[in-house]
């Protein structure tokens, strides 16, 4: 399977706003470093697409400083396999595969959106919030189409504005929160240097009917193709006409990786020390995957990551300051946004859990344990390796996803081959 | 105060020998308690491949699978959906002429004994399973091997016990065993008259000088590729592997799943208790199962796990009293092919207890012969 085996100083997984702060960091303190991510351009989840596709001042110089550092990125790249202590990853690329040796890995594989279901969530025309979003910047024309947006979090507002920016009608943003939870926040926001905007905009959006607070999707047309969706707000219940409903209840940290490496993880995501050091040596851990921030913290994380992977403790701990206040900015974020109840009973005995396996909500119900879900069910034995179910199952039953196992990716079987020991170079 | 539940017998571990166990009892009126400390068919029940497969390794083995077939027959027409019974029959494959040799061999033995076989050569193989490298020798197609797969069945064979009255007790763990009481990890007490380890090798931990040893086995899973595969496959040189006592071994071992999914196999380890995927292994199974269908590398990989198959010197299981332990009986030892002989194993036992003449002859699989061969 593997060509030459690489070896780098320092290895950066993932190249959005963490990565890239990471990798320009290290390249700064003059470390070799190989960025690897398995999207087709750097820039990760907010900038994705590379730089024509956000043109954000604050994108452009990240973009800029990656350019000029001088660090390697191999795009397309997809990590499915590790050995802590052989310090290597496995790398699998569109028709090849390798494996690089690190002498430091940072570990900066970002989050994914958490999804609830509801009656009907499985239909074409429901689709995640950042999903439609990545539909679109690849092209997907949406001019004159209804979208609802609904679900929770900050990012509804941003993903409204970019579909109307796009062409699109958005009737209603739903947001689950309350607004006795919201305008505190928004408040809030106005003490952050840099969230003015985000502040404004978020209280006006308030005062507008459009932005629903205490709303959400209880359930969408059964049809073969979205064409409405049913929204509650307080009593009232009603249905929406749309050609696509955008949802999404927040983001789950993607810790399957640094799981794989036995880094230990909290509730929040990988737990990492002052230096975002993981609990495994020679390992780091910054942004999304250590706990939900945002993409301000996102960059502080990999700055530090970043020096300190390099043994420069001196630049990192000038940064701690500003982590903290970024840090308040998250944990002021998850308690606005947090996830009422209602949520759990959207999903009725015969919604559709497991979208891979077809494991409706009653077959899961008796279930003690994620193990037994999964054994007796299938429940997160598909492609998507329990990435969309085990949140799901966690958030309405409680249970817990076990160990993960290699690949953390579908990959090709020729691609578990392992190099031979002896090819490694001295 | 310790719970007083009182029992004919107690059954430790709810694998799939555990379970076929308690179905045994409770149908025969037996007052039966299932104790399990994980989930249901969560152990090596779950790592295993799940082939109903008949050997002829020994006279013991054959009579002993064979037997389990016939009885897995009679259940597959009661199994659910889920536990996704295919009898699509196995073969094993010969590279060359020597292992050709094998195959007329085994046809011979299985022919003589009832078992419907028959011989492919060459071409017929090609077309049988066109995935295979082309040149191999030919196959032996035993038609009454079948897959199933394990945990559900495991599930299945509970409920069943318990609609017969037998009590389960999920989530506590058997720490000791003394005459006619057994202490579980929360305290509590389990009153029995008799007592049936079939924790597979955890029984160890409840009986003195147990020969029992864990062996490591590794499996890779794909996505969906109906009939990719239409048989489970395996090569003749298997038996090589599974024979080796000490070194690891690796042979292919193909099977399609209802799914439409692969199992790649298989791997033994001896002396490796860590349950984490070993790369080095992995990389030698998959080699050699490339040699054997190379279609195989281009396959998506979805997981690959470990299991522990509990072995003993002579491969055969340890069904019955345990020595100088009248009432603590053993069902564990099945080494790779507990998914087939458990319900033979939960037959005899029941013949055992119950004093019924058992169809086969038990003397094979008695403990004592293990204590007397291991002194
Ligand atoms: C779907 C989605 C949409 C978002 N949209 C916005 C938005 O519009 N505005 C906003 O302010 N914030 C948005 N966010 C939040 C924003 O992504 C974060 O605040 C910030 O980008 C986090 O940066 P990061 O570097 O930690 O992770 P990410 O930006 O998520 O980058 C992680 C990268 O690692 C890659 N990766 C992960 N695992 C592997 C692997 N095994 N092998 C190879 N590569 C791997 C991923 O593909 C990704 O490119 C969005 C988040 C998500 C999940
Ligand atoms: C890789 C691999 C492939 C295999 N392929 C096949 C195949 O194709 N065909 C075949 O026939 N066999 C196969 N096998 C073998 C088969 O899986 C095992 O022989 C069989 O599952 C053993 O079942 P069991 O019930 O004895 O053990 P287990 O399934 O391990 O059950 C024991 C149970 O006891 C519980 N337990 C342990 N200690 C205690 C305690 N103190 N108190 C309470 N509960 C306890 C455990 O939690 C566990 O659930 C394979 C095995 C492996 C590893």
């Amino acid at each position: 399977m593997t060509e030459a085996r690489r070896t780098v100083d320092i290895l950066v997984v993932g190249a959005g706003p963490a990565g890239m702060a990471a990798a320009v960091r290290a390249r700064e303190s003059g470390r070799g470093v190989l960025v690897l991510d398995d999207n087709p351009a750097p820039g990760g989840q907010i900038w994705r697409g590379g730089q024509e596709h956000s043109p954000s001042a604050r994108a452009s110089s990240w973009f800029a400083k990656m350019a000029a550092s001088g660090a390697q990125v191999i795009a397309g790249a997809r990590i499915v396999d590790g050995d802590a202590k052989r310090q290597c990853l496995t790398v699998e690329m569109p028709d090849s595969a390798f494996e690089v040796s690190y002498d430091k890995l940072i570990l900066a594989t970002g989050a994914r959106e958490l999804f609830l279901p509801f009656p009907g969530w499985t239909i074409p025309g429901v689709m995640g919030v950042g999903g439609l979003q990545a539909l679109v910047k690849s092209g997907l024309p949406v001019t004159g189409k209804r979208i609802v947006v609904a679900g929770s979090g900050p990012l509804l507002l941003a993903a409204a504005a970019y579909f109307r920016a796009h062409g699109a009608i958005v009737p209603i943003v739903a947001e689950q929160a309350p607004v006795s939870r919201l305008a505190p926040f928004a408040s809030r926001l106005a003490k952050h240097p840099g969230k003015l905007f985000q502040a404004a905009a978020l209280r006006l959006a308030l005062h507008r009917s459009r932005y629903r607070s205490s709303c959400w999707a209880i359930r969408a047309s059964e049809t073969e193709r979205l064409e409405s969706v049913q929204l509650q707000q307080h009593n009232r219940v009603w249905l929406e006409p749309c050609e696509y409903l955008a949802v999404a209840y927040g983001f789950i940290s993607n810790v399957e990786l640094a799981v794989l490496m036995q880094c230990q993880t909290g509730a929040a995501g990988v737990r990492v020390n002052d230096l975002q050091e993981t609990s495994q040596n020679q390992i780091y851990c910054a942004g999304e995957c250590t706990g939900i921030g945002g993409v301000d913290l996102s960059i502080i994380e990999g700055e530090i990551a970043g020096y300190a992977a390099s043994g420069r403790d001196d630049l990192a701990g000038n940064l701690f300051k500003k982590r903290d206040k970024a840090r308040q900015f998250a944990a002021a974020l998850e308690s606005a946004f947090a996830l009422r109840d209602e949520l759990r009973s959207l999903a009725d005995a015969g919604t559709i859990i497991c979208r891979c396996e077809d494991v409706t909500r009653e077959r899961l119900e008796p279930m003690r344990s994620w193990r037994s879900a999964k054994l007796q069910t299938r429940c997160g034995m598909g492609p998507c390796q329990g990435r969309i179910c085990g949140p799901i199952l966690e958030f309405l039953l409680g249970l817990h996803p076990e160990s993960v196992r290699p690949p953390v990716f579908p990959a090709r079987v020729e691609t578990l081959l392992r190099q031979e020991e002896e090819t490694r170079p001295t | 105060m310790p719970s007083a539940a009182s029992f004919d017998i107690a059954v430790v571990g709810a694998g799939i020998v555990g379970a076929a166990c308690a179905r045994e009892f409770a149908e025969a009126g037996l007052r039966t308690a299932l104790i399990e400390a994980e989930a249901i068919g969560g152990g090596a029940t779950a790592a295993g491949m799940g082939h109903l497969a008949v050997m002829d390794d020994s006279e013991a083995q054959f009579a002993l699978t064979r037997y389990s077939q016939v009885l897995w027959k009679e259940l597959a027409a009661e199994l659910p959906a889920e536990c996704e019974y295919l009898p699509c029959g196995a073969m094993w494959i010969a590279a060359d002429e020597e292992e050709m040799a094998e195959v007329h061999r085994k046809q011979r033995y299985y022919s003589e004994r009832g078992v419907p076989v028959e011989v492919l050569d060459t071409s017929s193989l090609a077309d049988a399973e066109p995935n295979l490298r082309r040149g191999m020798a030919g196959a032996l197609l035993l038609k009454d091997d079948s897959v199933v797969y394990p945990p559900c069945v495991a599930q299945f064979l509970v409920a069943q016990a318990q609609r017969d009255g037998a009590t389960l007790i999920l989530g506590r763990r058997v720490m000791r065993i003394d005459g006619n009481t057994a202490k579980l990890d929360d305290g509590s007490i389990l009153f029995s008259d008799n007592f049936v380890l079939a924790n597979g090798s955890s029984a160890t931990s409840l009986v003195r000088d147990l020969q029992i040893q864990p062996r490591k086995g590794h499996l890779v899973i794909t996505d969906r590729y109906p009939r990719f595969v239409r048989h489970q496959i395996i090569e003749l040189g298997y038996l090589k592997s599974a024979h080796a006592t000490r070194a690891d071994s690796v042979a292919f071992n193909v099977q399609p799943r209802s799914s439409g999914q692969l199992l790649i196999g298989s791997s033994r380890q001896f002396g490796n208790e860590e349950a984490g995927v070993d790369g080095k292994i992995v990389s030698a199974m998959l080699q050699r199962a490339f040699e054997y269908m190379p279609g195989l590398k281009k396959l998506s990989a979805i997981r690959t796990w470990t299991g522990f198959r509990a072995a003993t010197a002579d491969k055969l299981p340890l069904i019955g009293p345990s020595p100088g332990r009248e009432n603590v009986y053993l069902a564990t030892g099945h080494e790779g092919l507990g998914i087939t002989t458990s319900l033979c194993t939960a037959k005899l036992l029941g013949d055992l207890l119950l004093r019924r003449t058992p169809v086969i002859n038990i003397a094979p699989y008695l403990p004592d012969r293990s204590y007397a061969v291991h002194g």
